[in-house]
């Protein structure tokens, strides 16, 4: 097991160095720097900006730097002195504007997620336990009509219905006499009224998908004769089920685990948008739309570091749970 | 329903099924998988179950572990069982889930399935799935349990049982898993376990190890085994009586003997004969039985056989069920002509 761990940590390291470099590319792609959109924007707003004070913003910016020199000087900043660069659009450095948000979005998305797994899991072995049954059905409607009505209309309706019926504040996650207050219960209270709205669309949406992928695992594990097995063994019927099928139809979830992490990190960015979430969905929006590079470059570096350790902790809790995959 | 007074078992009787009838809901109507099977095991004997697929020895079987599948009804008859002397038990009164049905299952009742490679959960090591049940019957701790699934492992002659009690089964062969199997059935030392096609699905020399052990086993342990097959040649080996299903009915039972030198039913008979003898004249080709087992919808008037009975007559056969005519010993045969049938022409 040791071993298998630190072979994958092994792993891990080339492919990141890889996933760093081509994430910096893809950025630099486009037609165009930073620059160029700065001076879109500017004249837009009806300022103007000469050809050689841009000229002069590119050389200060060392964006006339090669490409790779522009990587290198960027990429071992960040190795060895944790910096990862200034953010060209905020004119701050992109740690402070990251890390900000990234505890917040991490909050939510995990919330929502165990969330969704505690609605997903439960539901979708009942569903199967009794497949054909009333409620049955009524979770395989409620799962289609889940899955199908979008995150952002059903952030939209909630937002109206929270807003006309109930009177509430909604929006953003803090009231904006709490925004800058320092944390008192009611501040936390605050921040749970405005919580349930997005917790709830991204679960709805997951928990759909999830539960239909739980009841087809468990209806393909309850016929196996393992399951008949325990059943001769003299285990009762909650015991039968949950020791044995579930474990095996939990493989599935477990190895997603791993997707669920960049998935959290880039939030659902259309509902976060609707909902005014200080959230990195947005911010990684907007760095995209303006060229910033060195803040998009960050954030999708870090999207792609959470992928690797995404993916090796799920192979480990996969490997822990499933002995056939860990002496494979 | 039969309005009899109900029999006291006799003394040496483990278990009794009396008239017992299982039927499917299916979407294409009901299908009667077991009409009217009526057979005893007595303390410490092999009872071998022999039949064609869909016979509904299996379904006989599963319904004394109350096993059945959820579309099952259990329409008619009764099961009963004497784990020991002073306590007999009415299996076809208690409900599947029940307490005291739970209790048997594992506990007073194992069993064994044909298929090792899948009977065994994949997650879990074969010493867990033991402990799991020890502790669920016998209520001891971890340790003592852990123990006694190491105990098991070397009684069922596993190679070095201390190191497979960990081992999970798809590290193991499939005539190991098997053995493991079979610990796992004997943790709770069943007075009956039901093995249902275990060799099946194993190679000829593994099929005789296992069976070797099997017998062993018996005699130390001394419990009764319904042993389920399609093949004669167990049979022989190991059963110390043997019932003939066809079609959800028990056609003939008898001595192991009784059976082989002096079947009484024409389909026994049939089955014997499709089965090569050392010494038999060569060049000739086996006996088949003509026709095909009648789909469970299609169930033939009259003895269920007759369509494909060399000796049926029209006119009986075909209008009338036959009842069931016992010989001294204790053979019996489902047939009008039981007892008349021409000698056999070997």
């Amino acid at each position: 097991m040791a071993g298998f761990i630190f072979r994958r940590i092994l792993w891990a390291i080339p492919t990141l160095i890889v996933v760093s470099f081509i994430s910096f590319v893809i950025i630099q792609l486009p037609p165009g720097d930073y620059v160029t959109a700065y001076a879109a924007q500017l004249r837009h707003s009806g300022d103007y900006i000469s050809l050689e004070q841009e000229a002069l913003l590119r050389a200060q910016m060392g964006l006339n730097d090669p490409m790779i020199v522009q990587y290198w000087r960027w990429i071992t900043n960040i190795v060895l002195y944790g910096n990862f660069g200034h953010s060209l659009e905020w004119n701050a450095p992109v740690s402070s504007l990251i890390w900000d948000r990234l505890g917040l979005t991490l909050a939510i998305s995990t919330l929502s997620m165990l969330f969704t797994w505690a609605i997903a899991i439960p539901v979708g072995v009942y569903a199967a336990t009794r497949q054909y049954s009333v409620l049955d059905y009524v979770f395989t409607i409620f799962g289609f009509l889940g899955k199908g009505v979008p995150d952002f209309l059903l952030a939209l309706i909630l937002m109206w219905m929270a807003f006309a019926w109930l009177n509430m504040d909604v929006g953003g996650l803090l009231s904006p006499r709490y925004q800058n207050a320092p944390w008192t219960i009611d501040k936390v209270i605050n921040l749970l009224s405005h919580l349930w709205i997005p917790v709830v669309v991204l679960a709805t949406g997951g928990a759909a998908g999830l539960l239909r992928v739980m009841r087809a695992n468990m209806l393909d594990e309850l016929g196996k004769p393992y399951v008949e097995t325990a059943y001769a063994q003299g285990l009762s019927e909650r015991q039968v089920v949950w020791g044995y099928p579930v474990r095996v139809a939990l493989n599935p979830f477990i190895s997603t685990v791993g997707w669920a992490l960049p998935a959290l990190f880039s939030g659902d960015v259309i509902t976060a948008v609707v909902l005014n979430l200080p959230t990195t969905g947005p911010l990684l929006l907007q760095a995209l739309k303006m060229q910033d590079m060195y803040l998009a470059g960050s954030f999708i570096l870090i999207l792609s570091v959470f992928t690797v350790i995404g993916t090796l902790i799920s192979d480990i809790l996969l490997a822990w749970s499933d002995p056939r995959i860990r002496y494979s | 329903m039969k309005t009899t007074t109900i029999q006291p078992m006799p003394p040496e009787r483990l278990l009794e099924l009396d008239n017992v009838h299982v039927h499917f809901t299916m979407r294409e109507g009901l299908v009667k998988a077991v009409n009217g099977v009526s057979y005893h095991v007595n303390r410490g004997e092999v009872l071998g179950i022999v039949g064609e697929s869909g016979s509904g020895k299996s379904v006989t079987a599963r319904s004394i572990m109350k096993l059945l599948a959820r579309n099952a009804i259990e329409a008619e008859g009764r099961i009963r069982f004497r784990p020991k002397p002073e306590s007999e038990i009415d299996i076809s009164a208690l409900s599947r889930q029940s307490r005291e049905m739970r209790a048997l299952r594992g506990g007073s009742i194992g069993m064994i399935f044909q298929e090792p490679m899948t009977a065994l959960s994949p997650v879990h090591s074969i010493g867990t799935q033991i402990m799991r049940t020890v502790m669920l019957h016998r209520g001891v701790g971890k340790q003592a349990a852990r123990q006694r699934a190491i105990e098991l492992l070397e009684r069922v002659q596993l190679p070095k049982p201390a190191e497979m009690v960990d081992r999970y089964p798809h590290q193991l062969s499939g005539g190991m898993r098997q053995r493991a199997m079979i610990a796992l059935a004997l943790s709770c030392d069943p007075s009956l376990l039901i093995a249902d096609e275990p060799t099946t699905a194993l190679d000829v020399t593994t099929e005789a190890q296992i069976l070797e052990l099997l017998k062993s086993l018996q005699e130390e342990m001394g419990m009764a085994i319904i042993f389920i097959t399609h093949n004669f040649g167990v049979v022989a080996d190991i059963a110390d009586r043997v019932a003939v299903m066809y079609l959800g009915r028990v056609v003939e039972t008898g001595s192991v003997d009784d059976i082989f030198y002096r079947p009484g039913h024409p389909y026994t008979r049939a089955l014997l004969q499709s089965i090569p003898k050392l010494g038999q004249a060569p060049m000739r080709r086996l006996r088949t039985i003509p026709g095909m087992v009648p789909d469970p919808f299609n169930i033939p008037e009259g003895c269920v056989f007759n369509p494909r009975c060399a000796h049926a007559v029209l006119g009986t056969c075909n209008v009338e069920a036959p009842s069931v005519v016992s010989f001294p010993g204790e053979q019996s045969v489902r047939c009008h002509f039981a007892g008349q049938l021409p000698e056999e022409v070997q």
